[in-house]
């Protein structure tokens, strides 16, 4: 397969964490999951950095490890926001911490999103429900390099208000949308008392938002169902399927091709993707139970 | 080539294990040929034969007393470079000073018996492992291989189909081919070529310097199983919804045989845990099998549901996506899928039948 395998950092030889994050801050975010902000224990994390749409494990001592994508601002890479969704025995675990508890971190890993493919266009950014969290970096960068895109389009769907993460920063990204032109729409399956933005599912949004597929690159993120009916929308739209991306999400216990429970087809989600090309998995995706 | 008799055979594996090598070779446990750790030649199977087939293996007495009149039991060398359970690591929760896993290994393997398909799937591992994990490395690069040429087909083997046998051709120290008094001994390596000089042994005549030739090429008119391999990644991967799938689902019992006895499948689950005293965490690496709900398992709900999904997973992988992801196949055509399979599900079977009605099953999108 085409896709370049990243080099491997800060992994331990033996496959253990290899820096210690700090809890700061926890946020919860929806009734299901919380965003554990952290800094690092030593130092600079040994210099580490990321970039956007990366992936890291995070190891809770004896619990287990699980693959969590970063969901802070890539400029930072000091203070890292998982924001994690409670599903399983691990993320259970999280449920338990507070501030001053310490992570183990391997990472970052796999393919981020190719925001040098969408400068001097237009960037569009697609998110479903917590499909927020692995683009949310992409974001952040783009809007600190405003400049080097033409349009920035933001469209963000959950199943009801209460379903949408980041809502506490919320006021302040409108703010610093408006004034950098950032186009957002935001949109609910079912809408609750109070809500002030649309309703209906997030592909209803491309009209609405006026989307000119020859200039545009789109970032998708969300449940599957949602990343092939929203691709194949902007597919129809005639946005190339080239320039159509979308994060999958996978059982991933090594992040280093070796654990074998990644596998989509003839990939490994955890360093072919997470970050694919439309064309890369659009046949994959088609078929039930891959 | 060398000739090498019973005693000088005997001397060779004393040798190895004076030279502080862990000696893993056939012996007969529970009514099956296993590997397992062995003392010497005399630990080795003289005079059993096996009889194969899908869902079938039976031992049984053989006329002569040959060590290796045999194909193979359910074990290859993956057992001992990559073993079903591993401890990674320990770590103490102060993180101060790690404990370090105990490796334990007595020594070196020293690997007596091993055939072609055994080494091309050790060869197929080190495309997993070498790079990503050092003490696979550290164990693989370590090992001596004493390698015997098959003079038995298995009425489940396929290696000539896969390219991958029955003349060993890589992998291998020395390699044997057994006749009735002794044995044919070529050399492979350096090291092969020390062990041999240390022992007893003479030219081969020139009828014995044929038998390596012979033997195999008989053996391989006598494999039990053929596999036409024409294209198969593109003929499995534009079958993702042939019926057979399902078919072959009303048989599989999802009991992950054809994955532990099979010398490539290389999945495994990354285990943490924490001690008693719960001062120390544990990392542990135990294989798994893409037959389980909970090897797909993502966010609270399994991907591959059914087991049509996850059969096809595993043949697909093992003919197909293994050549994307490594270049080569996932399969040597060693034939224990087959035979340890308790309902005697046959890859080969499967994949014709996906073949001979390849482009004209009416398929519907799901």
């Amino acid at each position: 397969m085409s896709s370049a395998v990243p080099a491997i950092r800060s992994v331990d030889p033996e496959g253990f964490p290899a820096r210690t994050a700090v809890i700061q801050r926890i946020v919860p975010e929806t009734p299901e999951s919380s965003t554990f902000w952290s800094t690092w224990r030593d130092g600079d994390g040994d210099g580490y950095a990321f970039e956007p749409g990366q992936f890291n494990m995070l190891y809770l001592f004896g619990v287990g490890e699980i693959p969590i994508s970063i969901s802070s601002d890539p400029a930072h890479p000091q203070r890292l926001g998982h924001t994690i969704r409670f599903v399983g025995r691990v993320t259970d675990a999280f449920r338990n911490l507070r501030p001053g508890d310490e992570l183990g971190v391997r990472g970052p890993f796999g393919r981020p999103w190719p925001l040098h493919e969408a400068e001097g266009g237009d960037l569009l950014v697609v998110a479903g429900g917590l499909g927020v969290c692995p683009v949310r970096p992409a974001i952040e960068w783009a809007m600190r390099h405003r400049d080097r895109f033409r349009r920035l389009i933001l469209l963000v769907g959950a199943r009801t208000p209460s379903l949408l993460p980041y809502q506490e920063q919320l006021d302040e990204w409108l703010a610093s949308m408006e004034r950098l032109g950032v186009e957002l729409h935001l949109t609910v399956d079912r809408s609750e008392p109070g809500w002030l933005y649309g309703v209906g599912v997030v592909t209803t949004l491309f009209e609405k938002a006026g989307i000119e597929p020859a200039r545009t690159t789109a970032f998708i993120c969300g449940p599957e169902t949602m990343m092939r009916f929203g691709a194949g929308d902007l597919l129809d739209l005639g946005v190339p399927a080239e320039r159509l991306y979308l994060s999958m999400e996978r059982n991933m216990q090594c992040a280093i091709r070796i654990c074998g429970h990644c596998q989509l087809g003839p990939y490994f989600v955890c360093t072919d993707g997470p970050v694919f090309r439309y064309d890369e998995v659009r046949d994959l995706m088609e078929v039930h139970d891959l | 080539m060398r000739y090498l008799d019973r005693p000088g055979f005997g001397a060779l594996l004393r040798s190895l294990v004076d030279a502080g090598y862990e000696l893993i070779g056939p012996a007969v446990r529970d009514g099956a040929i296993v590997l397992d750790r062995i003392e010497g030649a005399d630990d080795l199977p003289a005079g059993v034969g096996e009889e194969q087939g899908p869902g079938t293996y039976r031992l049984t007495r053989r006329a002569d007393e040959r060590l290796f009149g045999w194909a193979h039991g359910p074990d290859a060398g993956k057992r001992y470079l990559f073993p079903p359970r591993e401890v990674l690591s320990n770590i103490p929760r102060d993180g101060s000073t790690r404990a370090d896993p105990e490796i334990g290994d007595g020594g070196p393997f020293a690997f007596v018996g091993l055939r072609s398909c055994d080494l091309h799937a050790i060869a197929v591992q080190d495309r997993v492992f070498m790079d990503a994990d050092p003490t696979y490395r550290r164990r693989r690069e370590a090992a001596a291989f004493i390698a015997v040429n098959c003079g038995e087909a298995g009425a489940t083997c396929f290696c000539g189909s896969m390219g991958t046998g029955p003349r060993c051709t890589i992998g291998f120290d020395i390699v044997l081919t057994e006749l009735d008094d002794g044995f044919v001994a070529e050399v492979g390596t350096e090291r092969g070529e020390r062990l041999l000089a240390a022992v007893e042994t003479r030219e081969a005549t020139r009828e014995e310097a044929r038998e390596p030739e012979r033997v195999t090429s008989e053996t391989a008119t006598r494999m039990g199983r053929r596999l036409d391999t024409s294209d198969l990644p593109h003929l499995l991967y534009r079958n993702a919804r042939h019926p057979r799938w399902d078919e072959v689902a009303e048989r599989c019992l999802a009991c992950t045989n054809c994955t532990m006895v099979c010398p490539t499948c290389f999945c495994h689950d990354v285990v943490d845990g924490v001690s008693l005293s719960s001062d120390v965490a544990t990392r542990t690496r135990e294989w798994a099998s893409c037959f389980s709900q909970d090897h797909s398992w993502t966010a609270g709900a399994a991907v591959r549901n059914t087991r049509a999904s996850r059969y096809r997973q595993w043949l697909t992988h093992k003919f197909a996506s293994w050549v994307d992801q490594f270049g080569t196949s996932g399969c040597v055509g060693c034939g224990r899928c087959i035979t340890w399979c308790p309902v005697g599900i046959d890859v080969t079977e499967e994949i014709t039948a996906i073949r001979v009605t390849d482009g004209e099953v009416e398929v519907t999108t799901s």
